[in-house]
């Protein structure tokens, strides 16, 4: 189906499925019962999902294929994001332009950015690829303010031009649509004791990560992604059977700066406002975690990194002394506060911590990622030998 | 390269799983959220209302956030009626009756803002969609109140700021959902240059260090006006990044420059920094033009106080609010906080509880939560008793007018929590300044949005 081995195409159908019912799957505990608070199906959360899905399926393609390790992707997402806000401040609200736009001038900014820093590899890659993003950052946030808006971020204000649709703006501020259909309109249902939202905008996020998960999939099993991989391998024997790697590795850098500017996009399609930290280090880092939580390599484990990931940031980080002194109001009082006390500095405010140790769990136990997790979980209980497996380069350890 | 081959039976299996799938968000087309709830987002249904409590926990102001989420949690249990009331007492709007808001229970979900805009907007996308939160209410910095109050204002909820002091809050972002009360950078200037002016003199010469970014602009720009008005020079300005932590080698060429007076339009972190680099290199004990070199530090807060420690002895400031004050708002909000937490509160503190009762009261007198209600009720509203005095939130930009504080960091501090004394009260009409002014152009409130 579509070009792609059986096996790759059952595998893209079931995240489409999955991804078409996650307003359902992700509101697993019925609204209003104590568990609701870890329900993840509300729309900004899953647009979110979505959209770190994306980045982190690029930027696998760049460190998953080809081993280099770049610290500074966050730039051509807050790039991107800077473009589309413009374009929905002169042009109009559809978001269409918007994304077109900013996957272009992700696309020219990596270009540049990879020319420069490919001509390294190894750590000083990973470094100039963090100068360069630290610098973009500093740049948005002081000298570039007048197009960047600066520490408060790039926003929409009631008297823009926006050339195509100035007609339509009345008193309050324009929303970010597709041909009509607003991103933040959403259907909530209710089913028994169940609710679920709905949203456009979610939907439009999704279905464009289907795309990039199709795109990124094509791109792994060319002869281009087996060309990336044998960079990732061992460079030097390539460069020895006279083979020029810099083409392939520049074009891989741009297709990933690409796919960050489509995230950094759709990110200000959904919430029109580009703040400059969304360039910064931390940032940058955040999408390496996301990618290695997962599984570099894998075709599915950066979703799941990223979605790990988004969850703890707005879930686990709202888990606040008060709801855990109910958790354990069964406990006498003496007892329930030394138990929260011992547990608080894991939740709430303390999400990091935890997301830490658990990253260090996975690098030390789970080499492969949670793909690899669920891979070997899977092993046990199947029939055939484990010798029977398709070779697989991708859980190969990085030079 | 494909090697797929589907059997009809598999083909037909797969299409309508994948319809299905693609055809699921169109089967519902069930009631949308407004019209199920009365016209405006979140409506509150059963026998609660949920509050939004956005604030740094995480990241630079991690400690201010505390502080001002300890301070919400107060003013939810005096709206529910626990404790002592704290200032529904002295509250000169007797519209609460300590049952709640309107008659439901008060309940707060917590969010936090990492003071970075991106992950503010976040926290309260998520407040608003998943807990439906009615009102965000808090923060420190600028930028992020104005990206939350950008969003509050899509959403259709009411926004009371937190600690944020850039004019353009309610300035060039104004805003019509969103309200402040804390003071802003115009209010520091046009109260500390005449206290400047009578301390150190009028032929001053001022050398301007600015954190680069929205907030120091603004800042330096006022006190930039403010002291010029008095007579004084500005020597230079430099502007600083904001990541910087060591700022000796903008120091250095304060010396050679001919200045005798420094401000440092820096918060938190910069502050304390760049203070303690000027103190380091001995400016105070310095005499230039014949006259004591001074520093002067625009925006106090007790927190870069503590952690300045020594070296704000004698440093001019400004602040909304301090504990120390002796009126009956402070003393019965000092009163609840000492009792319950064991020491006094600070101003970002006392700004959010203000802002919970404040919100909470409008809405009692406008009987509903609809925001376009709230924001009338709120708009003109004068109001003493919350510690700052007699108090007017001005219709026409969403700014709270009230005293402001000069301070000045204690010689010989008794406790731990005296380390500013209040140098003067700086009346209101002396702060007040025309909604067009130039420092605040640019932006439009709009209209009030319920949402949809």
């Amino acid at each position: 189906m579509f070009g792609l081995e059986k096996k790759d195409a059952a595998l893209l159908l079931i995240v489409a499925v999955v991804t078409l019912c996650a307003p359902i799957l992700l509101n697993p505990f019925p609204a209003g019962s104590e568990m609701a608070q870890f329900n993840a199906g509300y729309p900004d959360l899953m647009q979110r999902f979505a959209i770190y899905g994306i980045f982190a399926i690029g930027f696998n393609i760049l460190f998953g294929l080809t081993g280099y390790l770049s610290f500074g992707h966050a730039a051509f997402l807050g790039v991107g994001s800077y473009s589309a806000v413009w374009m929905f401040k002169l042009l109009s609200m559809n978001i269409i332009p918007g994304i077109i736009l900013s996957v272009i001038v992700a696309g020219l900014f990596s270009l540049v950015i990879g020319f420069i820093s490919l001509r390294r590899s190894g750590i000083y890659f990973s470094i100039l690829t963090l100068a360069f993003a630290q610098m973009s950052y500093n740049l948005a946030y002081s000298v570039l303010t007048p197009i960047t808006n600066g520490e408060t971020g790039l926003q929409l204000s009631l008297n823009d031009p926006r050339v195509l649709d100035a007609a339509r703006t009345t008193g309050s501020l324009p929303v970010t649509t597709l041909f009509g259909a607003e991103m933040r309109s959403a259907t909530s249902v209710q089913f028994g004791v169940w609710e679920w939202q709905f949203s456009t905008g979610f939907y439009v996020s999704a279905v464009l990560m289907l795309l990039a998960l199709y795109l990124a999939i094509r791109i792994f099993r060319s002869p281009f992604g087996i060309m990336l991989r044998a960079v990732k391998s061992n460079q030097n024997r390539m460069s020895y059977t006279g083979l020029n790697v810099r083409p392939y590795t520049l074009a891989a850098f741009v297709i990933s700066g690409m796919y960050a500017g489509l995230a950094g996009g759709l990110l200000a399609a959904m919430d029109p406002l580009a703040g400059a930290e969304r360039m910064q280090w931390t940032a940058s880092g955040e999408v390496v975690i996301m990618t290695i939580l997962g599984g570099a390599g894998t075709l599915l484990g950066p979703i799941i990194g990223a979605g790990f990931i988004k969850y703890f940031e707005n879930i686990f980080s709202k888990i606040n002394d008060n709801v855990l002194h109910d958790w354990f109001a069964f406990l006498p009082d003496g007892l329930n506060d030394f138990v929260v006390t011992v547990i608080a500095p894991f939740f709430g405010d303390g999400w990091n911590l935890t997301m830490g140790l658990m990253f260090m769990a996975v690098v030390i136990f789970l080499p492969g990622g949670l793909v690899d997790g669920a891979r070997r979980i899977g092993r046990l209980f199947r029939r055939k030998p484990a010798g029977a497996k398709r070779p697989d380069a991708a859980t190969k350890p990085a030079e | 390269m494909s090697k797929l081959h589907f059997t009809r039976r598999r083909l037909i299996g797969t299409g309508a799983m994948a319809g299905a799938g693609l055809a699921m968000p169109t089967i519902f087309t069930g009631a949308s959220w407004a019209q199920s709830q009365g016209g405006f987002t979140n409506a509150p249904t059963g026998g609660t209302v949920t509050l939004g409590f956005n604030v740094p926990q995480t990241g630079p102001y991690a400690d201010e956030g505390k502080d001002e989420l300890l301070a919400q949690q107060l003013a939810v249990e005096h709206l529910n009626g626990q404790g002592d009331g704290g200032c529904l007492n002295t509250f000169s709007s007797k519209a609460l009756k300590g049952n709640g808001i309107l008659g439901k229970k008060v309940q707060f979900v917590t969010g936090d803002t990492q003071t970075k805009s991106d992950a503010a907007r976040a926290a309260a996308k998520s407040m608003i969609e998943k807990d439906g939160a009615v009102m965000i209410n808090g923060g420190s910095s600028s930028g992020v109140a104005v990206a939350v109050q950008g969003l509050c204002q899509e959403a259709g909820i009411i926004f009371m700021a937190g600690l944020t002091h850039s004019n353009d809050t309610t300035g060039k972002d104004k805003k019509a959902n969103g309200f402040r009360h804390f003071f802003n950078a115009y209010m520091s200037g046009a109260a500390l240059a005449p206290v400047l002016a009578n301390t150190y003199g009028k032929d001053r010469r001022a050398y301007h260090l600015t954190a680069d970014y929205t907030w120091g602009w603004t800042q330096q720009e006022s006190m930039v006006k403010a002291t010029e008005a008095v007579g004084w020079e500005t020597v230079n300005t430099v502007l600083t990044p904001l990541a910087a932590t060591d700022f000796s080698s903008y120091i250095a060429p304060v010396l050679n420059s001919g200045a005798d007076v420094l401000v440092l339009n820096h918060y938190g972190g910069n502050m304390v920094n760049s203070l303690t680099n000027a103190v380091q290199f001995g400016l105070l004990d310095k005499q230039v033009n014949g006259k004591d070199f001074a520093i002067v530090v625009p925006l106090y807060s007790e927190l870069m106080a503590n952690g300045a420690g020594e070296n704000i002895k004698g440093v001019l400031g400004s602040m909304n609010w301090n504990w120390q004050l002796q009126d009956e708002g402070t003393k019965a909000f000092v009163k609840s906080f000492g009792e319950k937490y064991g020491r006094p509160p600070s101003n970002s503190a006392q700004t959010c509880y203000a802002q919970v009762l404040l919100y909470a009261d409008a809405v009692e007198r406008a009987g509903t939560f609809n925001p376009c209600g709230v924001g009338e009720a709120l708009e003109g509203f004068e109001f003493d008793g919350l510690g700052n005095g007699k108090t007017l939130y001005r219709a026409d930009d969403h700014q709270c007018f009230k005293d402001v504080l000069v301070v000045r960091g204690n010689q010989n501090p008794t406790n731990p929590y005296d380390t500013l004394e209040i140098v003067e009260v700086t009346p209101v009409e002396q702060v007040t300044y025309a909604p067009d002014h130039p420092m605040f152009a640019g932006g439009e409130l709009g209209q009030c949005n319920p949402g949809a």
